[in-house]
């Protein structure tokens, strides 16, 4: 029976309450999900589209943060997906999985529940084969139409494969090193599948993606409203195209100046985190993650060491990490942001036409924030920083700056003085110098007020999350909405726009990098006060190899492009495991561009790429 | 960048002292290249991650255009070296080798950290070219994961070097000087996986053993495929591959009529290279005994 007091609306339970409800309504088609270390509930795939729609509207769970495939070979044998609901007003995930057969799964389509899980379906289809009866669109969106298999299934194997799961005995130590390409006849990253025909070989790639958007070759002839006969043109942007943020491509169909349709085109960096990150350790995947969102990696780093470590707690030996590695965690993620932040406002500037001048100001904080990160994790962009239940190393007494050693002299500064004139002097004063630049400039909110609106209602339905969705006057931070980290101690507010258009999103992103300054001033007398403090959960290194415990986990953290999120089964024995089983990036970047289509529509060719670099996508997460 | 005279001037005859900053004798190749070096400008073609130490190399702090890479450019017809900034998957390779085939000779191509020099910490992963080098001619390695922006300076200073040391008087010493226009590199074919056209005889091959249900050759029993692997042993030696009967449809994808077989091009430019590094050598001797005189 449903445990909420009876007077109070459904949409506002306990998770638990809103589970019991469901239960109570669709008592046959709703079992809790008991396998060890599991959580939510299982759903029975032929009534999911009902449950789905009382999830949302009854128990006001609007909003899909993800969904995502598991393939449980030799452990069930079924495929599962995964969705994680949230409500916008804040709180924990609603987790509700679906399982089919590993033979021709097929799972109902969300998408007229849930926009937002139209790109993820289509990924799910694409690596793991998973049909979805009611997708308006289902075609491959990271490989190409035409591409051998479903990469992500356990039992695919790529060209290169040596061993399921790593350390691969052939490495060093003790084992016989090579080149991949010794062992490939074709010397190269290929397999083809026996039956391959190349006297029918066709490249299909092209022409699929023109299907897909029910583009012939022929241009159709339209009339437009003065009675000119005009034609309908398809308009290919990108990959290589320069406002494009990488490789990322947009077919538009244009009438004249103004679109029509706009459909991505991704996958073109597609370089298969996933599957590597399935053969890797837990650890080995740190690294990989500074490489999602190359701008932010250390709050790539926090939400996967996050997730690692509420699986690791799951366990029997676990510490907490400790106060001064969590203040430490904060600060270099509040960093990450004010770099990300100045990256978007730059490129988006780029976009709209004033080239490269606003980026080279911003470069100038970015570069000594770089610094910073160089002396403390040793490397510039790819910090590879924290581990599980601490980081790599704390705070050194001095920030001596190689990178300057192009100019004949090394910067040597004390890194509290350092960080306190970057958080009190230097960072405030770019802002500042940028709204006074910016904010009020005639030519910028002209380009901006009214183009590439996104209303509240769209941005919760299409799952848009960060600067794209507060612009839209949903105030849903996840450092407000489902605190981590020491976040609900710090005192900040949640910056939101009303509008939803380009120029909202730019006041939301420099209120942002306000509000990480203004956080950052908070940090630094928690740094002053634990000095000394371990890094460590308990004093040593000890978390280097974990052996992680059965079950899941999700760890979300609000990056600079919006919410990120790991989804980790560990399938591991009795002992644990080193390995994940399953190992899913939400990418806000991915996800976010989701609404581009409808954002787009009626505006001008010109203002494409605008509306591109206002939703601030980094390839290296869209395409994972 | 200056015009250095003194630098530039390479004569057996003496230069009287008052005019060596006014006059100078030199080579038509020395006096060309010191032209091209010092104007390169590189293709703006970001990839992933690299991308991002590249614009930082562009910016106020390091600031290539010190070097002569004065600009980016857009459009592969306005520049001369393609920096390949970050992963290459192949999907990606396709649009890639398209761009290339576009640029207007003399062409460089610098291969930006990791995963462009040889797949990099993706390399196993089912969509990644492990390297650029296995589409197209590659000048210059910058390690790194990324390369730091002093390390992309380095291996740009590199090849201003390595441009340094090429002719035209000798016309096989870079394809561009030669007789004729070069061909166009084959553009990869996205199929079940994707097809080098280079490659068509021996995946045909190979997949005539597979329907015939014979194991697929190995390395040993495929000496032309392990010739182009090792791509170090001249390939005159190997074994000619017998080409199978075309089908029409297949037509598309193997070499333009008249276009040199992939291995005999690739000896031409062994031998050119051969030639040009002996070359290298007597110049550089010439002028060690030119310093002791």
């Amino acid at each position: 029976m449903p445990t909420a007091a009876p007077d109070a609306p459904l949409t506002s339970t306990t998770i638990e309450g809103a589970i019991d409800h469901l239960r109570a309504t669709y008592p046959e088609a709703v079992r809790a999900d008991d396998r060890e270390g599991y959580g939510g509930i299982i759903v029975d795939s032929a009534q999911l589209l009902d449950i789905a729609r009382f999830i949302r509207d009854d128990l006001g769970f609007d909003y899909l943060s993800s969904a995502t495939a598991v393939d449980y070979l030799g452990a069930g044998d079924h495929m599962e997906m995964v969705y994680h609901a949230y409500r916008s007003r804040g709180g924990g995930a609603l987790v509700f999985k679906a399982q089919a057969e590993r033979e021709q799964p097929e799972i109902p389509s969300l998408v007229s529940v849930w926009r937002g899980a139209d790109f993820q379906e289509r990924e799910a289809w694409d690596l793991y084969g998973i049909h979805f009866p009611g997708h308006p669109n289902l075609t491959r969106i990271l490989m190409w139409e035409g591409f051998h298999g479903h990469p992500m299934r356990k039992d695919w194997r790529e060209a290169y494969y040596e061993e399921e799961q790593k350390p691969f005995d052939s490495r060093w130590p003790g084992g016989h090193v090579h080149r991949a390409e010794e062992k490939n006849v074709f010397g190269k990253n290929v397999s083809y599948p026996r039956e391959i025909d190349l006297s029918r070989l066709m490249d299909t790639s092209e022409s699929a993606v023109y299907q897909s958007l029910g583009l012939g070759v022929d241009v159709e002839r339209v009339m437009d409203k003065d009675g000119f006969e005009t034609n309908e043109l398809v308009v290919n942007m990108g990959p290589h195209h320069p406002s494009t943020h990488g490789v990322f491509r947009m077919v538009l169909t244009v009438d004249g100046e103004t679109v029509t349709s706009l459909e991505p085109v991704m996958g073109y960096l597609h370089r298969n985190h996933e599957k590597i990150g399935e053969r890797n350790t837990y650890l080995h995947n740190i690294p990989f993650t500074d490489r999602l969102d190359y701008i932010s990696s250390m709050g790539n780093n926090h939400g996967y060491v996050l997730a690692v470590e509420h699986l690791l707690s799951l366990g029997r030996r676990y510490n907490e990490p400790t106060y001064r590695c969590e203040t430490l965690r904060v600060m270099m993620v509040e960093l990450s942001r004010i770099v990300n932040h100045l990256w978007a406002i730059g490129f988006w500037l780029n976009d709209i036409g004033a080239f490269f001048t606003p980026v080279l100001y911003f470069i100038q904080e970015r570069e000594r924030i770089m610094d910073f990160f160089e002396a403390v994790a040793g490397s510039r962009m790819m910090c590879n920083y924290m581990r599980f239940g601490g980081l790599f190393a704390d705070l050194p007494e001095r920030i001596k700056s190689v990178s300057n050693l192009v100019n004949d002299r090394a910067r040597d500064y004390n890194t509290m003085q350092f960080l306190t004139e970057m958080v009190s002097e230097r960072i405030p004063r770019t802002i500042d110098e940028l709204e006074q630049l910016l904010t009020q400039n005639e030519i910028l909110i002209e380009r901006s007020v009214g183009v590439g609106v996104l209303s509240a209602a769209d941005a919760i339905n299409y799952s848009a999350a960060g600067p794209l969705l507060r612009g839209s006057g949903v105030p849903y931070d996840i450092r407000r909405a489902d605190p981590y980290s020491i976040y609900d101690e710090l005192d900040f507010d949640v910056a939101v726009e009303d509008a939803g258009d380009m120029y909202a999103r730019y006041l939301v992103r420099v209120k942002e990098l306000r509000e990480s300054v203004r956080i950052l001033r908070q940090i630094l007398p928690r740094l002053e006060a634990t000095q000394g403090e371990s890094i460590w959960a308990d004093g040593k290194p000890g978390a280097y190899a974990p052996r992680v415990p059965l079950g899941e986990a999700y760890g979300r953290v609000e990056n600079g492009k919006g919410e990120l999120g790991y989804y980790i089964v560990s399938a591991g024995g009795k002992s644990g495991t080193a390995n994940p089983w399953r190992y899913h990036v939400r990418a806000p970047s991915f996800i976010n561009l989701t609404p581009m289509g409808i954002m787009s529509q009626g505006h001008k060719v010109a203002d494409i790429v605008g509306i591109l670099g206002s939703i601030d996508i980094v390839l290296g997460e869209t395409d994972r | 960048m200056d015009l250095n005279l003194q630098e530039l001037n390479a004569t057996e005859f003496p230069v009287p002292a008052e005019l060596e900053s006014n006059i100078a004798i030199t080579s038509l190749s020395q006096l060309y290249n010191w032209g091209r070096r010092n104007s390169m400008w590189p293709m703006l073609f970001g990839l992933a991650c690299c991308a991002i130490e590249m614009i930082a190399t562009a910016s106020s702090r390091f600031d290539f255009s010190r070097f002569g890479f004065e600009v980016m450019r857009a459009t592969p017809r306005q520049a001369d070296l393609m920096i390949v900034s970050g992963t290459v998957t192949k999907k990606m390779v396709v649009p890639i080798v398209r761009l290339y085939n576009q640029m207007p000779e003399p062409k460089y191509v610098l291969a930006m950290g990791a995963c462009a020099s040889g797949g990099g910490p993706f390399k196993e992963g089912y969509n990644v070219v492990s390297g650029m080098d296995k589409y197209l001619p590659v000048d210059v390695y910058v390690p790194g994961c990324p390369p730091t922006p002093q390390a992309l300076l380095y291996g740009m200073i590199a090849l201003q070097r390595k441009i340094d040391g090429q002719s035209i008087a000798n016309g096989d010493d870079v394809p561009w000087y030669g007789v004729g226009s070069a061909e166009p590199t084959p553009v990869p074919v996205l199929g079940p996986d994707i097809i080098d056209p280079r490659q068509m005889d021996m995946i045909r091959r190979q997949a005539e053993r597979a329907a015939n249900d014979m194991a697929a050759l190995g390395m040993r029993e495929l000496p032309a495929a392990m010739q182009m692997v090792a791509a170090k042993a001249p390939t005159a030696t190997a074994a000619p591959v017998e080409a199978a009967p075309v089908d029409g449809n297949a037509l598309a994808f193997v070499l333009p009529a008249g276009g040199r077989p992939w291995e005999e091009a690739e000896d031409i430019r062994e031998k050119r290279r051969l030639r040009a590094l002996a070359r290298k050598a007597v110049r550089a001797s010439r002028r060690a005994s030119a310093e002791e005189e």
